[in-house]
Parts: C-alpha cells; sequence; structure tokens
C-alpha cells in the first residue's frame, strides 16, 4: 500500500467521527519504482491532507518532505521529485493500520490491508 | 438450478483458490472483464487531458485503468482475487474490504469509480446481520461522500430481476446520484450489459446519461422515457424528477384528457359512446 491510498483512507468503524489519518505500524517498507507524472502530481496535490502525509512518511522512514507547502512549491522539480518517492514509490508491505479514536488495527499482509469490519463494528 | 454465482455461495467463499484463478488462465474471461472495464472507463468520459486520474475500482476488474495510465485504489472481499492481482502485479494499491460496510474513503478525494459485475452481490443476505437495503445505503452512501463533484461512477452489473435492478437504482439515487441505466445490446440475451451511470452531484447537461450500444430499430419496451427516442437508454430516474406525472389544472382535467381516456377504453374493446361537440362540455350554471 501506498501513502496516497494511507491518505485516503480512514477508519469506517460504526460511531467513529474522526477517523482519519490511521496511525501506521510497520515491519517492512519496500520501494517500486513508478513512473514520474507531474500532472497527476499537481492534480492530486489538492487533496491530499499534507500533515498527514507527513508523518506517514516520516514514520515509514522518508523524512525528507518539508512540515509546511502551499501550492508555489508545486513548480519546484525537486519538491516534486521528493512528493513523488513518498506518495508513489514507497509501499507498506507489513505492519498494520491504528484507529486514531478506537485503536482498533487493520492488519497489512503482502501489501493489502485488511479493511473488513466485525459484524459489531458496522 | 440457476448459474448465478450470488446464490450459491457468499463473495468470499465463491471466489476461491479455483474460481480466481481462472481470472488469470481462461483467455475467454480475461477477455470478457477486460471488455467489460474498456466500456466501463469509456462510460465514466473522464476529461481528456491526458493526466492520470485518481479511480477506485470495486470489485476487481483487471489492469484496464493501469494501461490507460491512471493510478486506482481497488477493493475486493475476496482474498484468493486479491491473491491473483498481487501475482499479476498489478500496478494499483489493493484493499481487502466489504463494500456493503461502507467505503472508508475521505470526502470528495476520488475522481472516478468503475465496478465490473459486483454490486448485485449487495442483493443477497448472506449472514444473518445482512439488510440489503441497509448494505446498498452504505455503500452509495460512502461512495458518494468520496467522490469528487461531478464524479461518474460507472457500475456494471447484472441485476436477477426487475426488482433487484429497482433496489439498486432506488438506493444509487436516495444518497443523491443523479444518472440512470446504459443498456448495450439490449437485444441479445448474451452480450447484452447493463451499466448505472451514476454523476456526484445535482442532474444538468454534462449528466445526460450516454446512449448504450448496439441498438439498431426501435426501443423494445414501453417504458415511457424511451417510448419516442431511439436511442437504448431503458430507464432514467432521476430522484429531482416531480413526483405527480399528471397535470391536473384548476379547470378540471379538460376535453383532451376525456378523449384520450376514451380512445384508450376504445382500444381495450370497451363500448365507448362517440366523440362530439358535447364530448367533455361543461353543464350550464343553471342545471
Amino acid at each position: 500500500m501506498r501513502l496516497l491510498t494511507h491518505n485516503m483512507l480512514s477508519s469506517n468503524i460504526k460511531g467513529v467521527s474522526n477517523g482519519f489519518p490511521l496511525r501506521i505500524e510497520v515491519e517492512k517498507v519496500a520501494e517500486k519504482q513508478v513512473d514520474f507524472n507531474a500532472d497527476f502530481l499537481r492534480n492530486m496535490f489538492p487533496k491530499i491532507e499534507w500533515k498527514a502525509f507527513v508523518d506517514a512518511a516520516k514514520t515509514i522512514g522518508y523524512a525528507e518532505l518539508p512540515e509546511e507547502v502551499d501550492s508555489s512549491a508545486l513548480e519546484s522539480e525537486e519538491f516534486l521529485n521528493k512528493f513523488h518517492h513518498a506518495l508513489l514509490e514507497l509501499h507498506l508491505e507489513e505492519g498494520a493500520l491504528v484507529c486514531p479514536e478506537t485503536g482498533r488495527r487493520f492488519p497489512v499482509s503482502k501489501g493489502i490491508p485488511n479493511m473488513l469490519l466485525h459484524e459489531d463494528e458496522v | 438450478m440457476s448459474s448465478r454465482p450470488e446464490l450459491q455461495a457468499p463473495p468470499e467463499i465463491f471466489y476461491d483458490d479455483v474460481e480466481a484463478r481462472k481470472y488469470t488462465s481462461s483467455s475467454r474471461i480475461i477477455e470478457i472483464q477486460a471488455n467489460l472495464s474498456v466500456r466501463a472507463l469509456e462510460l465514466l468520459a473522464l476529461p481528456d487531458d491526458g493526466v492520470p486520474r485518481l479511480l477506485l475500482d470495486i470489485g476487481l476488474s483487471g489492469e484496464t485503468l493501469s494501461e490507460n495510465g491512471h493510478q486506482w485504489v481497488g477493493l475486493d472481499i475476496s482474498q484468493s482475487m486479491l491473491d491473483i492481482a498481487l501475482e499479476r502485479e498489478v500496478e494499483g494499491d489493493l484493499l481487502l474490504g466489504d463494500m456493503g460496510q461502507g467505503l472508508g474513503l475521505r470526502p470528495g478525494v476520488i475522481d472516478g469509480a468503475i465496478s465490473i459485475s459486483a454490486v448485485q452481490w449487495l442483493c443477497n443476505a448472506d449472514k444473518s446481520s445482512h439488510v440489503p437495503k441497509l448494505r446498498l445505503k452504505a455503500f452509495f452512501g460512502s461512495l458518494y461522500r468520496c467522490l469528487a463533484r461531478g464524479g461518474r461512477a460507472v457500475l456494471q452489473v447484472y441485476p436477477e430481476n426487475i426488482q433487484q435492478r429497482e433496489l439498486i437504482l432506488r438506493s444509487a439515487m436516495h444518497v443523491g446520484f443523479s444518472g440512470g441505466v446504459v443498456v448495450d445490446y439490449p437485444h441479445s440475451s448474451k452480450k447484452r450489459k447493463e451499466y448505472l451511470v451514476l454523476t456526484c452531484g445535482p442532474p444538468s447537461v454534462s449528466t445526460s446519461v450516454p446512449t448504450g450500444k448496439g441498438e439498431d430499430g426501435e426501443s423494445s419496451s414501453d417504458n415511457e422515457s424511451s417510448g419516442d427516442e431511439e436511442n437504448q437508454t431503458v430507464c432514467i430516474s432521476d430522484r429531482h424528477r416531480p413526483k405527480k406525472k399528471q397535470k391536473i389544472t384548476k379547470k378540471g382535467r379538460g376535453r383532451d384528457w376525456v378523449l384520450k381516456k376514451k380512445e384508450q377504453r376504445r382500444r381495450r374493446g370497451d363500448d365507448v359512446p362517440p366523440d362530439t361537440k358535447y364530448t367533455a362540455r361543461k353543464r350550464k350554471a343553471r342545471f
């Protein structure tokens, strides 16, 4: 699972009002090359919750991202490269996602988070 | 005995290793899946500017999205199907989840969603806790929330009967989607495919439902919305449509209405008085 997906996911448990961002527990991180596409990054940028994104990147061991950015940073090639790397190339292979409100763990195995809820959580 | 997979087992059981394997080994299934998702992507009508979008694939459909350069997130309830996807090294991210529990995604982040032959599974109650209506509501509600405004969702479905189609469509309209059903090849029993084309937000020019493929000649149904059109959009349900179709003015129903009714009775073979200048004329006040 990439950080792109992590940034979109929120906890879906019944009664949870703020299930975002899911905390990451890391066991294994993988890196896969993805073609760079600046248009996609510019398109995605407004949709990313930046703080959650930076925190998630730090958790899985990538601390190069600036804490605060505005859209003018998208002009910079260097920033785009970092953004691209963190957003699309880093994968959480093994570990877990933890709901910030209830502490419920969603295990991640082989890069696939198990988001299935128990019957009493629906 | 029905051959519908929905009636045999719940999806996470039915799509076991053997069934999932068919999606890599059977060229026929691969081709069908690919064609369906190509058509779904076409109906999604994303802006043609070459910018990759973030799409959602509900019930894994294949690699069409990556081939078109888009980034995607795939959701499936069957671990075996996900394992197959891993084996094929698909480029999107995968999630193990149940769409009937709602999609746990932030609001407004997804540019479009497609789904191939998945939504009709929601019409079945596989556990005592399952209520199809609520599961459809949870699914469509969360889909509506996570789509960006103006975003489309194209869901290819195989409803078992009219009631199921109605149930699915009504659930979609109920949460705020506008759109309708596009039927490809309506006259063929095998090639016939139904797509729900839903748009997030109120209806406008851009949300008009595209026409289907393979329509030649007149529409077969006696449905009002398709009766005078040559395309094959079979029905358009729109929650913004005024509830009462028949206009009743202050003056009463009028001569036209009476003539129409008499004509209907005549066609039915009833004994109806002839139309004269007195038909539907008001009586004088002193009567």
